[in-house]
């Protein structure tokens, strides 16, 4: 099928070109190991079930597994919206135009780049949890892959409207401050490093619009080992309908005549 | 056989509540193995019809049919058969990355067109030899030179041997050398695949020296056609001046009444005469003064150049890069240049 065939196409010349330069990917996965090593340490202290709302054994266990998932997301958050970087010198160059003047589908030349982001995504969140696995962290495997597919959903919408809003922006100096007012906000109301229980009843509140919180509520439920219940059905609910919106929104801008 | 067949295309730009007219009618036929070029001044239309022709820009009106396939009902019909060189100044370069291996770009470019990866393999070669690039494969398209890196991009556009092929200034920003090689690669094309060239240029030596057929745009309409000889002979004719012994003022009325000659003014002993075939008049003119037993001590013809053409058709000079030169009925061409940009192209 043409698609797959153009999309795997983009996706190898994606992937080497940021193997020639793969200070990116390491870049990307410090942030997340120094919270890891430098935060981390400090919610092992707190009272069981600080961090779970009630019910946790407390200790190392229960926050690597509050903390961790909170970290995946963090990094499918930053390293996603970020991506749109790269198309925007991809543009300058003039590779997008040509590519876009040959017969691969146009879709592709987002998807394989799509594509690219999350595999080199799920290469960091694999280190990032086998660092968290030295610190302490332990999850059944299940709970981990389920965390993967999220964290792909995640990444996939993310990127897209990445990529689309760096297209129609043009700009590294619009686009990044553009990503910084939306991406910091979201991460803070999504209670990645404390849990949002803590907070006033207003925070809460104001919390609910993050769609990234009901995704890191079931990622946490999955780690903690339940499987099913409102918060997981609303975390999948949420992280499939964001994907495909966003995945539908950034094709939209990549096969419009004038871009 | 006409590979490019245009009508009534027109192009529209609305930003901010200004409406822009970049194209308003362009029709245009070009020919199975010709070189064209499309000349126009900043902000005349010219990139976006050529971004028309090309899928990247859909028409507000106006249909085309392009290397055999129907613009707007099957532009992978086009993409499949038309190169592509992007402009390398301005807001974006040429289509290469700086981080690839010369050799990569055009395996990848190879593989956008679904070629076999031993037939890719083959045409890199060959093309890597034809566009002067041998012992560059394997280097980093950012350690190439501007003359190299702008050969690279032709290949590009010539992966898949199209029938027909755009391509953007191809020669600005090269040294005058790389340019007048890259003139002969550009007629290798023709004589050696009969590839039929559509070209932009803001050098009028180069569409002189490298078309058939000329078009020149301004303020979105095509205002003139024709081969570079027919476009200045159309527009005044060449220029005869000669000086002769004496008898000024005879030699001055027994040429005006030559039927070859069109206007004659004598000054400081010299005749400027204004003939419509220079070559064909020459002759006449020598018989003339030679049976009336005048002699002549000098003689020169003078061909108008592309930018009297230019001149006289469009009222600015294609070299006069400043807008606003000009006060254009509705949006100067410094305005219809940033309207355009705006709403996400270039001229």
């Amino acid at each position: 099928m043409s698609f797959i065939h153009d999309t795997l196409f983009i996706f190898r010349r994606q992937v080497r070109l940021i193997l020639r330069n793969p200070a990116f990917l390491t870049i990307g996965l410090l942030q997340p190991i120094l919270y890891l090593v430098l935060f981390g340490p400090l919610l092992t202290k707190l009272p069981a079930g600080t961090l779970t709302g009630g019910s946790g054994t407390g200790g190392t266990a229960e926050a690597y597994r509050f903390f961790v998932p909170g970290l995946l997301i963090q990094l499918a958050l930053f390293g996603s919206t970020f991506v749109g970087f790269a198309i925007i010198s991809d543009w300058r160059a003039g590779v997008i135009e040509r590519y876009r003047v040959t017969p691969v589908s146009r879709v592709s030349i987002l998807a394989g780049r799509v594509l690219r982001d999350v595999v080199m995504l799920i290469i960091q969140s694999i280190v990032l949890i086998l660092a968290g696995v030295a610190f302490g962290l332990r999850a059944p495997l299940p709970a981990v892959l389920l965390g993967f597919v999220f964290i792909v959903l995640v990444a996939i919408g993310l990127a897209s409207v990445s990529y689309a809003v760096a297209l129609l922006m043009k700009s590294e100096d619009a686009f990044a401050p553009l990503i910084n007012s939306v991406v910091v906000p979201l991460i803070l109301l999504s209670g990645i490093m404390l849990p949002l229980t803590l907070g006033p009843g207003w925070l809460q509140g104001v919390a609910r619009i993050s769609p990234f919180r009901y995704i890191i509520d079931a990622m946490r439920d999955a780690y903690a080992g339940h499987y099913s219940g409102p918060i997981m059905v609303e975390g999948v609910a949420v992280a499939v309908g964001m994907a495909a919106v966003l995945l539908w929104l950034g094709s939209r801008v990549f096969v419009r005549e004038n871009a | 056989m006409s590979i490019i067949e245009a009508s009534g295309l027109t192009r529209t730009f609305t930003s901010r509540k200004r409406t822009v007219h970049a194209v308003r009618g362009v029709d245009l036929t070009v020919d199975d193995g010709e070189i064209v070029g499309f000349l126009g001044p900043n902000g005349a239309g010219k990139t976006t019809t050529l971004r028309m022709l090309t899928t990247l820009l859909r028409p507000t009106s106006g249909t085309a049919v392009v290397a055999g396939a129907d613009l707007l009902r099957d532009p992978l019909g086009v993409r499949k058969r038309i190169g592509f060189v992007p402009q390398a100044i301005g807001q974006t370069q040429g289509g290469t990355s700086d981080e690839c291996l010369v050799i990569e770009e055009l395996l990848d470019q190879g593989e956008a067109y679904r070629i076999p990866r031993a037939e890719a393999e083959r045409r890199a070669a060959a093309l890597i030899a034809q566009l002067d690039l041998t012992g560059l494969g394997r280097r980093l398209v950012k350690t190439l030179s501007g003359g190299q890196r702008r050969r690279l991009e032709i290949a590009l556009g010539l992966v898949h041997q199209p029938p027909l092929v755009f391509l953007d200034e191809p020669t600005t920003g090269l040294d005058p050398q790389s340019r007048s090689n890259m003139w002969q690669h550009i007629r290798a094309l023709r004589a050696d695949l009969n590839t039929t060239v559509f070209l932009t240029t803001h050098y009028l030596e180069e569409a002189d020296a490298l078309c058939d057929r000329v078009f020149i745009i301004d303020h979105g309409v095509i205002v003139a056609t024709g081969t570079p000889d027919e476009l200045k002979r159309q527009v005044s004719g060449d220029v005869v001046t000669l000086r002769v012994n004496g008898a000024t003022e005879m030699a001055r009325s027994l040429l005006a009444a030559e039927p070859v000659v069109r206007d004659v003014s004598a000054a400081d002993g010299e005749l400027r005469l204004t003939v419509g075939h220079g070559e064909e008049a020459l002759p006449v003119l020598l018989r003339v003064l030679d049976g009336a037993g005048i002699t002549m001590s000098a003689i020169s013809l003078s061909r108008p150049t592309l930018d009297d053409v230019f001149l006289t058709l469009t009222g600015r000079s294609l070299r006069d890069d400043s807008p606003g030169g000009s006060g254009a009925d509705d949006g100067a061409p410094g305005e219809l240049a940033d309207a355009s940009a705006g709403a996400g192209t270039r001229e």
